[in-house]
């Protein structure tokens, strides 16, 4: 039926981000752009999100803290790297502290690039994962139906 | 003039409770959908679906079930489990102090979920829940004492069908009553202990780490307890039935409303102002009806 | 009338075998185990046989007894005066001295001329408190058996006068059947006096500074009381030459409305109402047992008893007014600051004299529902409050605190101990259990009458639910693989009347209607001819509620631990810098635990302004109440 498609809750944590690229996903949650018309809310809680939306690239520090977050959250679960440090590091990738982009420590299943990325292909993104959202839960279905 | 009242009347008291078991989630449901609506519209947005709530639960219910030890979530199922039984109390007709009695218990067993994760936002959480039950509880109580004062009972059936208007005896009542619905409903400017909006502070609150199906009963408590706070109003305008509906919704607009015009208060000034509301509205009211009586 | 003498002649002679057999004999515990039984039995049997009769009086007139009691008496000021001067403390020596002055004028005047009719009597009242003070204290000396010698392992620098302590646990049991079965009131007063003398030689047992003066205090107090008691009957005897509790109810108000004051005076000063709290929030330095007995279950008990008995004389007038109020002020007041109190004992303490101020209340109003209600909140309190005090007295022998800040995560470390402090503490304030019940009545009885009464209600049980449930969310926070348990310390005879207790709140919760036809309402039916109209289908709720409740909580619990597999584990949320379950990664680098405390609310309930603000208040009605009296 959908539902995660539906109401997909978003948890938003920013790893070295200049925030630039945070700026612009909680303008998505303002009146102008309005994420919260697709039933998306902005939770602070990893165990209340479905989405994981991570700005800014990832050093030794914010590392453990994303693994964390990531192991609080309950299946399914998708992850967005937004912008493009969390992508790929952009300018930053050589500098010996940072370790590159976020899908050097997680799964990521969305990457919106832009610096910053704005809302529009930020609330594209987070659409996109929604569907794949509703894959993953199908298909976690399957699995533990075929397994019983 | 009492033509809901007396049509439900017909039905046995296993058919009401049967009703409010099964009806009230969904008017609930529907009641915190329009709450979002009207929310997202006052803020010139556009909001979320009036059925979101539902696709919220629905979907709460299918996540994995985290937990962070293996009791947190049997508080829930009993706070559940309390607030049903305190609303079908209330709809078959039966003594309204027991109803607040029955009320409180499912609030504790709340509250006691929240402290038994032993984690600092939920621990957070249920002491400002604490402290929003220690505020309202008076004029709960005291609601109950008016309407007895009035009616000469304390049953629900009675209350509902004492043909005179018991706003008009209880006015300080019922706006004490409307004071603490803010709390009782967990709209700013009392949204201490948890929101359902975007506005953290505790992070989640009280429900900072219940997950999934845990939340989705929690979610599902606020509705059935909605939908019994709402029969408390109706109870002051029983006497008729239709304006008693169209006063229910305009005091969920009235919450609404408030809800978006105030930020949220300190625990201090919350309780202080509850208690003080209720001693200068409701206990008031009470002393000059009994003087009334004599 | 047998069993009334063995109840109140058994104990003393226990007592006193306590002194004489040798210490450390095996046998002394089973003559302790075997009193114990005698003395649960026996109020039971009289309750089986007295289930169906009226009250029943019994003439036991014997000049040997008077003078007998009279010699005690002297002794007793004699030794009160030896023990204040060589304290250095001469306000009791003033005091016994007034006293002594009265009783002997009293002795004088009615000794060889006054014939007593019934000395003894009893009636489902006194059955109640039979009830409550064999088996509550035959639970409570078991449980000394087994917390003494810890006692004496923590305190190692104590002289051990465990012998001495026994005999004044079984002298006060024998002087508390006293209490409860003396129709002749020279006999109460007697028997008032040795539970005061036994409350101060208790609560000095630890014979350090503080309580000593908490020992001082509370014997100043209750000679204050004793003094008051006094007074009341000699007026009693020269206006009316009645020296019986019967008579005295069935006399003509005007006439005796001064002694029942008098006596309604001392049994607040015995039960800790304002102004009189503080000897029993100082007495908690007492042994746990003695906390447990004394100040919660019997002894301040015997106050509201005195007060409930003497109510119908002093019905609707003023004074009654004024202690209604003076029961309510206590009610708030102490729940209020109870919210402020981190000591678990003192928290015990304010609940206790909260409630017993409810039941000052109700007796002030004296309506058949309003002493319904009183009765059954002295039956659920007893049985809760010395369940708790037990319960924190193996807390504290195990954890060396009785900090409630101290308590976290007690349900790992004393699951089982955990469950029926629980159950204790459910008992006190939560619906379905006896106190709601209580509360539910209590509160309609008030509406009709007094609103003012029916507001504090409202206030105080809001403060009630606050200090309890942030006890218990203490007590029951859960973390996984924290602390280590330490169940398997605990002494059996301290499990033996913990559960023992713990039955019995569930029992009288279930055997509510029972009690309340059968004992509680032929008592009311006596007095007022009528008795409280309660809602059949109320009960049934209730009922419905603790089946629900007692069904569902164990199944829950179990079918949680060990039938629902389907979940995974992860750590609380730490903004993602968990470490493990108790540690965090904090600011530059640095490791923090985590610590949860309380909300105490000191600003606003702090003792001290509180309780200076319940003494203005309380002795302002108590000037009124006697002042409406004697004008």
């Amino acid at each position: 039926m959908g539902w995660f498609k539906r109401s997909p809750w978003l948890l938003h944590y920013n790893a070295t981000s200049c925030n630039g690229c945070d700026i612009e996903l909680i303008a998505s949650l303002t009146p102008l752009y309005d994420l919260e018309r697709f039933g998306i809310v902005s939770t602070g809680n990893p165990k209340h999100a479905d989405i994981f939306a991570v700005t800014g690239s990832v050093n030794e520090k914010s590392r453990q803290v994303l693994l964390n977050l990531y192991d609080q959250m309950p299946n399914p679960k998708v992850v967005v790297a937004v912008g493009i440090c969390a992508t790929s590091g952009c300018v930053f990738q050589e500098c010996y502290n940072v370790l590159g982009g976020i899908d050097k420590v997680l799964p990521v299943d969305v990457y919106v690039p832009g610096c910053a990325a704005r809302p529009e292909s930020i609330i594209d993104g987070v659409l996109k994962a929604c569907e794949i959202l509703e894959q993953k839960f199908k298909q976690q279905k399957r699995e533990r139906q075929e397994r019983s | 003039m009492n033509g809901i009242y007396e049509f439900m009347q017909e039905w046995s008291i296993l058919v009401r409770v049967l009703a409010f078991l099964l009806i009230a989630p969904l008017a609930g449901g529907l009641l915190a959908g329009v709450d979002r609506k009207v929310s997202a519209r006052l803020q010139g947005r556009y909001g979320p679906p009036v059925m979101q709530p539902f696709f919220d639960v629905l979907k709460l219910l299918r996540k994995e079930r985290i937990i962070v030890n293996k009791f947190q979530d049997f508080p829930i199922v009993l706070f559940l489990l309390f607030t049903i039984f305190s609303g079908a109390l209330f709809f078959a007709g039966a003594d309204l102090l027991l109803t607040v009695f029955s009320m409180a218990l499912a609030g504790t067993f709340f509250i006691l979920g929240g402290f038994c994760v032993s984690s600092p936002y939920s621990h957070l959480g249920a002491e400002r829940e604490l402290i929003q039950t220690v505020a309202y509880e008076p004029m709960v109580i005291l609601l109950a004492v008016g309407m007895y004062q009035v009616t000469g009972s304390f049953k629900v059936a009675d209350i509902v069908q004492y043909p005179a208007p018991l706003i008009l005896s209880l006015p300080g009542v019922f706006a004490g009553f409307l004071y603490i619905l803010t709390i009782k409903f967990r709209k700013s400017p009392f949204d201490l202990s948890m929101s359902h909006h975007a506005h953290q502070e505790i992070v989640r609150g009280i429900t900072t780490e219940f997950s999934g199906p845990a939340l989705a009963l929690i979610e599902i408590t606020h509705w059935y307890e909605t939908v019994l706070l709402l029969g408390i109003v109706y109870l002051f305008f029983a006497f008729n039935a239709w304006l008693a509906l169209v006063m229910v919704a305009v005091t969920f607009l009235f919450e609404i409303f408030i809800d978006m015009n105030y930020a949220r208060f300190k625990w201090q000034l919350t309780f202080l102002s509850s208690w003080l509301f209720t001693a200068v509205a409701g206990a008031s009211n009470i002393i000059l009806l009994s003087m009334i009586q004599r | 009338m047998n069993a009334l003498i063995f109840l109140i002649v058994f104990p003393l002679v226990i007592s006193f075998l306590a002194l004489v057999v040798p210490h450390g004999l095996a046998i002394k515990k089973i003559i302790g185990v075997c009193a114990n039984i005698a003395l649960c039995a026996v109020p039971i049997y009289l309750l089986i046989t007295n289930l169906d009769r009226g009250p029943a009086y019994f003439n036991l007139e014997s000049k040997l007894i008077d003078t007998g009691m009279f010699l005690v008496e002297i002794f007793i000021a004699f030794y009160l005066v030896y023990v204040s001067v060589r304290s250095k403390r001469y306000l009791p020596v003033f005091m016994v001295a007034v006293q002594s002055l009265i009783t002997v004028t009293l002795e004088f005047n009615t000794g060889y001329v006054m014939h007593v009719e019934h000395s003894l009597f009893v009636d489902k009242f006194s059955i109640i408190m039979a009830l409550i003070v064999g088996i509550i204290g035959s639970a409570i000396c078991l449980y000394a058996i087994g917390y003494i010698p810890e006692y004496y392992e923590h305190h190692k620098k104590l002289r051990d006068r465990r012998d001495y302590f026994a005999f004044l646990m079984y002298l006060f049991l024998s002087a508390m059947f006293g209490i409860i079965f003396s129709n002749n009131l020279k006999w109460l007063y007697f028997f008032w006096e040795i539970t005061t003398v036994c409350s101060f030689l208790l609560i000095g047992f630890k014979d350090d500074k503080p309580s000593q003066e908490s020992a001082f205090r509370a014997l100043n107090m209750n000679l204050l009381g004793g003094v008051v008691f006094a007074v009341g009957l000699v007026h009693l005897y020269s206006s009316s030459g009645v020296m019986e509790l019967d008579k005295l109810l069935r006399l003509d108000k005007g006439v005796v409305l001064i002694p029942a004051v008098c006596l309604a005076f001392a049994g607040m000063v015995k039960s800790a109402q304002f102004p009189f709290c503080s000897w029993l929030t100082g007495a908690m330095v007492a042994p746990t047992p003695v906390s447990a007995l004394l100040h919660s279950s019997t002894m301040v008990k015997a106050g509201v008893y005195l007060i409930l008995r003497v109510a119908p004389v002093m019905e609707n007038t003023p004074a009654a007014k004024m202690l209604t109020l003076i029961g309510g002020v206590s009610f708030l007041i102490t729940a209020l600051i109870a919210i402020s109190q981190s000591n678990a004992k003192k928290v015990l303490a304010y609940s206790t004299i909260s409630n017993l101020g409810l039941i000052v209340a109700c007796a002030g109003l004296n309506t058949d529902a309003a002493v319904w209600s009183a009765l059954l909140l002295i039956i659920f309190h007893a049985i809760a409050k010395s369940l708790l005090f037990l319960c924190v007295g193996v807390i504290e022998n195990k954890l060396g605190s009785r900090d409630i800040e101290d308590m976290d995560f007690l349900i790992m470390r004393l699951p089982r101990l955990t469950a029926v402090m629980m159950t204790g503490m459910a008992g006190m304030f939560l619906a379905p259990f006896g106190m709601i019940i209580s509360k539910f009545i209590t509160l309609r009885a008030f509406v009709e009458s007094n609103p003012v009464m029916a507001i504090i209600l409202a206030y105080g049980s809001a403060a009630t639910i606050f200090f309890w449930t942030k006890w218990m969310g203490k007590i029951m926070s859960i973390k996984h693989g924290v602390t280590e348990v330490m169940e398997h310390k605990v002494d059996l005879w301290e499990w033996v009347s913990l559960c023992i207790l713990a039955v019995t709140t569930v029992v009288v919760c279930l055997a509510f209607p029972f009690i309340s036809f059968r004992v509680i309402n032929p008592y009311l039916l006596e007095i007022f001819g009528k008795t409280p109209v309660v809602d059949t289908f109320n009960v049934l709720v209730v009922f419905i509620i603790m089946l629900g409740l007692l069904i569902i909580l164990p199944l829950g619990l179990l079918y949680y631990a060990f039938v629902n597999k389907n979940y995974k584990r992860v750590g609380t949320y730490l903004g993602g810098g968990n470490i493990d379950n108790i540690t965090f990664a904090g600011a530059f680098s640095s490791t923090q635990k985590i610590e949860l405390k309380n909300y105490y609310l000191e600003k606003y309930f702090g003792e001290e302004r509180l309780f200076n603000i319940g003494v203005f208040a309380s002795l302002t009605l108590t000037f009124i109440m006697f002042g409406a009296v004697v004008l």
